[in-house]
C-alpha cells in the first residue's frame, strides 16, 4: 500500500505506454510489470479501473464476481458516475486475477460475499472515477493551455465555455495516461448524481436471454476431457479401492482417478454423460472414518447440551444483572429455537475447467472469490500463484457456495494433475453431488429468557447461541473470546433498549462442513429473536409492532425503517376475515430491513401467503430496480428455508440428494411481494442478503397470529403445515 | 443419428440413450441449454420438441431422431422474440442460468395460449429459478402476450 516505487513505476509506465495508475490517490501499490490490454489496440489506460478506447467507448474494470446480484452493473455506475462518463459508451470487464495477484492485490477485494461490493468499495471506486475524470481533463486543459478549473464534463465530452472548445475522453485519454494521478480527489454530492441512484440495466441481462451467458459450466476448450466425481458419502471418509475393470474400455472412458488421499473417485471421459455413467459401475470401498454413525439425532443432543453448557462465552455488549432482573420480574418467558442445517443448491452445479501446461495453470469456474480459487488450485497443485491464471465467468447462483471453500476449484485441478501435460479438463458434479457435499448453512439452537415488569417493560433479556462457528470450522481462525461473529449477528449489536442483557455462545463443532450461506448469521438469529419480542408483546398485552417502536426509540435508523414498513403495509388496519400479518425487524450488513406478511391458515395447516411487504434502508440505492429484484428474490430464498429446507444426517451422511426432496418455491407458490426503498442518505448499505432477515420471523409471527401456534423449529413442513 | 436442431440437420454418432443435453452441450456445443438436475425436475435444460417443451436431461436421443428440436439458440436471431424482449424490458433474470429453460417454457406457453391467464401460468410454468425471479418471469410473460396481440393487429 505504500507508493515508494511510484518513479520506477512511472518511468516503466512512459515506456510501455500502457497507462498511469490511480496508484497515489487510491492507496494502491502499482507494480511496474503493468502492461495491459483492454480490447481496442489504441485504448489507453487511464487508471488500473478505466481505459478508454479510440472508438469513445469507455471501459471499466469490475473486479469482483457476478452471480445475480447485479453489482457488475451497480459498481461501475460509482466510477462512471464520477469520471462524468456517458453510460450508454460504458463496457464492463472483469479485472485480471493473475494479474491482481501480481500487483499485490491491486483491485482490492475481489469476493462477492457479505453484501459487501458496494459499501465495501464504494470510495475507492468514486476515487478511481473522480482522479481518471481530473487526468483526463488535466490532458485537455494541457492542449488547451487553460486553467482545468475553467474545464466541465458531461457525458464523455469536455468542454471549455470561455474558448468555446470541446473535445471527447477518447481523444485525450493517450494523453491524460501519461499524467500523475491527482493526490486528492472531490467527490459529488449525492445530489449531483446522474448515473447513480438511477435504474441502469444490468449488462449482463442480453447474454442471459438468448443463451450466449458464459458460465463455469460453459467452458470448451479443443481436446477436452471431462470428469465426473463421486466423494465420500461420509464427510471425512477416503477411498480404500476402487475397481474400474467394468468400465475402462468403454467408449469413451480415458482414465478411473483417485485424488486427494482417497478423498474423491473421478471417471475422465470424452464426453461428461459418459463419465458419470461409468462411475456408477465402479465400485468404491470407502472408509468412512470416526463419522459413519453420526446421525441428525446425535448432533441435535450435542447442540442441546450447548444450550445449558457453563462453558459458553459472554458477548461484551453484557449490561446490568440479568438474574436479578429475572428475579425482581412480574413475568419470566423462556424459549427455544432450532434452524437447521441447509443447502445453497445454485442452479449451475459445481466443477471448473483446469489446463496444466508447462507450469501454468489456467481455470475457468464460476466462482464468488476470483482470488480464492486461484489461491486454493495454486495450493493443490502446489505451485505459486504467479503462475495460476482464473478466469471470472458468471456464476449461475452463488449464495455463499462459491466463495468460502474454493473445493470445487482444488478439486478440478487435482484431477487435472493425473492428465498429460497441456490436456484441458471440465470437472462437472451432479446435482446430488451438490447437495451431499455443500458447505451447509450451520445448525443452531438457541435459548432465550425474558423478564417484564408489572407495566410491560422488558427488563432482562439473555441468549444462549449453540452453533456451529464459520470463523472456526470454515476459515481455520481461531475465535477471539470464544465468539463467533457470524453466529452472533443480531445479538452482538443489540438494538431493543433492554437495561439487564447477557448474549452467551458456545462453538459446536461436528464433522459436516459449513459455510457461509445467503445472509448467514442473519438467516437464523431473527427466527429467534424476533419471534422471542413478539411473545413478550404478546405477555405484555402490547401490539407488536407498537412494543418495538418503544425498545427503539432511540435507534434512528431501525426505528425509521420499522415505521416506514409499518406504513407501507398498513400496520393495524383491519384485514379481510381470516388474514392475519406478523412483522419483524432486522439490521443486516449494513442496511437496516423490516418486513410485514399477510396469510391464512387453513384448518389442514395450508399457509398461504397474500401479501409481503418487504422495506429496505440502505443508505444511497445505487440501482433501486436491481435492489427491488434482490429483495423480490431474498424473500422467494427465505420462503423456500421456511417451508422445506432442511438437510439432515443418517450414518454420517446427508440423507437429500436433488429438487425431489430438497424442495424450491417454485411459480405457483410465488407470493405477491411489495418493495419499500426507504434509502435515508448518509451511509453504504448491502442489498443482496438483507431482504431475507426479517422474512421468516415476520411469517412465524403472522403463523402465531392466525393459529396461536409458536413455530421453535425449522422447517415449517416440519410442524404440520404447507404452502398453498 | 440424424437430427435437425434449430431447423439444420446434423449427424452424430453417440449411444442412442445419451440424453439430448449432453448431445447439444458436449457434442454439438450448443451452451445455452443448461444442465441443473439431470432428472426432469428444475427446467434448465428445456426444449422443444415439435414446439413442445421438453426436458432434455431425461429425454434419449434416440427419441428426437426425425423430430424438430429447438434451442434457444433458435428462437429467434438477434434476441428478437418477444418473450425475450420482455424479459430484458423487465429486468427478469439475475443469475440467469435458469433462464434458458424459463423462456423456452413460456414461448412454448404462448404458442398454445396467447393471452395465459395467472392459472396457465402457474401451470406452464414449472421450472426452478433460485435466484426467485418468479414474479418477473410472470409480468414479462403477460407483457410478451400484449406485445403479440399489438403485433397481430397491426
Amino acid at each position: 500500500m505504500k507508493t515508494t516505487s511510484f518513479k520506477k513505476s512511472r518511468r516503466d509506465f512512459l515506456v510501455t505506454s500502457a497507462g498511469t495508475g490511480g496508484g497515489i490517490a487510491l492507496g494502491f501499490h502499482m507494480p511496474s510489470a503493468f502492461a495491459q490490454k483492454v480490447g481496442a489496440a489504441e485504448a489507453a489506460n487511464v487508471n488500473i479501473w478505466v481505459a478508454v478506447n479510440t472508438d469513445e467507448s469507455v471501459v471499466i474494470k469490475y473486479a469482483r464476481s457476478e452471480m445475480g446480484q447485479g453489482s457488475m452493473t451497480s459498481a461501475p455506475q460509482l466510477v462512471a458516475e464520477e469520471l462524468d462518463a456517458d453510460w450508454k459508451k460504458v463496457r464492463i470487464e472483469y479485472a485480471d486475477t493473475n494479474q491482481h495477484v501480481r500487483m499485490k492485490r491491486a483491485w482490492g477485494d475481489m469476493a462477492s460475499v457479505g453484501s459487501r461490493t458496494i459499501r465495501m468499495s464504494q470510495e475507492y471506486l468514486r476515487k478511481a472515477g473522480a482522479s481518471a475524470r481530473a487526468m483526463l481533463v488535466a490532458a485537455a486543459a494541457n492542449e488547451w493551455k487553460v486553467p482545468a478549473g475553467e474545464i466541465t464534463v458531461s457525458n464523455g465530452v469536455i468542454s471549455h465555455a470561455a474558448s468555446k472548445r470541446r473535445t471527447t475522453f477518447g481523444k485525450v485519454a493517450a494523453a491524460a495516461a501519461k499524467l500523475e494521478a491527482p493526490k486528492d480527489v472531490v467527490l459529488k454530492d449525492p445530489k449531483d448524481w446522474k448515473i447513480v441512484g438511477k435504474s441502469m440495466r444490468r449488462i449482463d441481462i442480453p447474454a442471459s436471454v438468448n443463451g450466449t451467458q458464459k458460465y463455469g459450466v460453459d467452458t470448451q476448450l479443443p481436446g477436452m476431457l471431462y470428469a465426473a466425481v463421486a466423494q465420500c458419502p461420509v464427510f471425512g471418509g477416503t477411498a480404500k479401492s476402487f475397481d474400474d475393470s467394468r468400465v475402462k474400455s468403454r467408449r469413451g472412458i480415458v482414465k478411473v482417478v483417485s485424488i486427494d488421499d482417497g478423498k474423491a473417485v473421478a471417471v475422465v471421459a470424452d464426453n461428461w454423460w459418459r463419465a458419470k455413467e461409468a462411475l456408477k459401475d465402479v465400485p468404491v470401498e470407502w472408509d468412512f472414518g470416526a463419522n459413519g454413525n453420526v446421525s441428525s439425532a446425535s448432533i441435535l443432543q450435542y447442540f442441546k447440551d450447548g444450550l445449558v453448557a457453563p462453558e459458553a462465552a459472554v458477548l461484551p455488549n453484557r449490561k446490568g444483572d440479568t438474574d436479578k432482573a429475572f428475579a425482581g420480574a412480574a413475568k419470566v418467558l423462556e424459549a427455544e429455537f432450532f434452524t437447521p442445517y441447509l443447502c445453497h443448491a445454485p442452479m449451475e452445479p459445481m466443477g471448473a475447467t483446469v489446463v496444466i501446461k508447462d507450469g501454468r495453470v489456467d481455470v475457468w469456474a464460476s466462482t464468488q472469490s476470483g482470488e480464492g480459487t486461484l489461491a486454493a488450485v495454486a495450493g493443490a497443485l502446489k505451485t505459486s500463484t504467479d503462475n495460476v491464471y482464473v478466469h471470472k465467468v458468471q456464476a449461475g447462483g452463488g449464495f455463499g457456495r462459491r466463495g468460502g471453500s474454493n473445493d470445487f476449484g482444488r478439486q478440478a485441478a487435482l484431477i487435472a494433475q493425473q492428465l498429460p501435460n497441456g490436456t484441458p479438463l471440465k470437472t462437472l458434479w451432479t446435482r446430488e453431488e451438490d447437495t451431499q457435499h455443500d458447505f451447509y448453512r450451520p445448525l443452531a439452537m438457541y435459548k432465550l429468557k425474558a423478564g417484564l415488569d408489572a407495566a410491560g417493560n422488558v427488563v432482562g433479556w439473555q441468549t444462549r447461541i449453540a452453533a456451529g462457528s464459520l470463523i472456526n470450522q470454515l476459515a481455520n481462525i481461531p475465535l477471539k473470546n470464544g465468539i463467533d461473529g457470524p453466529a452472533v449477528e443480531g445479538f452482538d449489536d443489540f438494538p431493543y433498549e433492554v437495561p439487564n442483557q447477557r448474549h452467551e455462545y458456545i462453538q459446536r463443532r461436528t464433522h459436516v462442513p459449513i459455510g457461509f450461506w445467503r445472509t448467514v448469521g442473519w438467516s437464523q438469529t431473527p427466527f429467534a429473536r424476533e419471534q422471542f419480542i413478539d411473545e413478550l408483546a404478546v405477555a405484555a398485552g402490547k401490539d407488536p409492532y407498537e412494543f418495538r417502536r418503544k425498545l427503539l426509540e432511540n435507534e434512528k435508523k431501525p426505528l425509521g425503517i420499522l415505521e416506514a414498513v409499518a406504513k407501507a403495509a398498513g400496520w393495524g388496519k383491519p384485514l379481510p376475515k381470516g388474514v392475519f400479518r406478523g412483522i419483524a425487524t432486522t439490521e443486516p450488513y449494513g442496511s437496516f430491513t423490516s418486513a410485514v406478511v399477510e396469510i391464512s391458515v387453513s384448518d389442514q395447516g395450508a399457509i398461504k401467503i397474500h401479501r409481503v411487504v418487504q422495506a429496505i434502508d440502505c443508505g444511497y440505492a445505487v440501482n433501486p430496480d436491481n435492489i427491488a429484484a434482490q429483495l423480490q428474490g431474498s424473500t422467494v430464498f427465505a420462503t423456500t428455508a421456511a417451508m422445506w429446507g432442511e438437510i439432515t444426517l443418517k450414518d454420517g451422511r446427508v440423507e437429500q440428494g436433488n429438487f425431489d426432496n430438497y424442495r424450491m418455491l417454485r411459480m405457483r407458490e410465488m407470493p405477491k411481494v411489495e418493495v419499500v426503498l426507504a434509502p435515508t442518505g448518509g451511509f453504504w448499505g448491502g442489498v443482496g442478503e438483507p431482504g431475507q432477515a426479517p422474512f421468516i420471523p415476520a411469517l412465524c409471527n403472522a403463523i402465531f397470529a392466525a393459529t396461536g401456534k409458536r413455530i421453535r423449529s425449522l422447517p415449517l413442513k416440519n410442524q404440520g403445515f404447507t404452502l398453498a | 443419428m440424424k437430427l435437425t436442431i434449430n431447423g439444420r440437420a446434423r449427424e452424430v454418432d453417440v449411444e442412442p440413450e445419451m440424453p439430448l443435453l449432453w448431445v447439444l452441450r458436449d457434442v454439438l456445443d450448443m451452451k445455452g441449454t443448461k444442465f441443473g438436475c439431470g432428472i426432469a425436475q428444475c427446467g434448465a435444460c428445456t426444449v422443444h420438441i415439435n414446439g413442445e417443451p421438453v426436458r432434455s436431461c431425461a429425454y434419449p436421443v434416440s427419441a428426437a431422431v426425425g423430430q424438430q428440436v429447438t434451442t434457444i439458440e433458435g428462437i429467434s436471431r438477434n434476441s428478437s422474440h418477444p418473450v425475450q424482449v420482455a424479459w430484458v424490458e423487465h429486468q427478469v433474470p439475475q443469475c440467469g442460468y435458469c433462464q434458458s429453460g424459463q423462456i423456452m417454457a413460456a414461448v412454448a406457453l404462448l404458442k398454445k395460449k396467447p393471452r395465459p391467464s395467472d392459472t396457465d401460468i402457474d401451470s406452464a410454468m414449472t421450472n426452478i429459478c433460485r435466484c426467485g425471479t418468479y414474479a418477473r418471469i410472470r409480468t414479462a410473460i403477460h407483457a410478451a402476450a400484449g406485445g403479440n396481440a399489438a403485433a397481430k393487429k397491426a
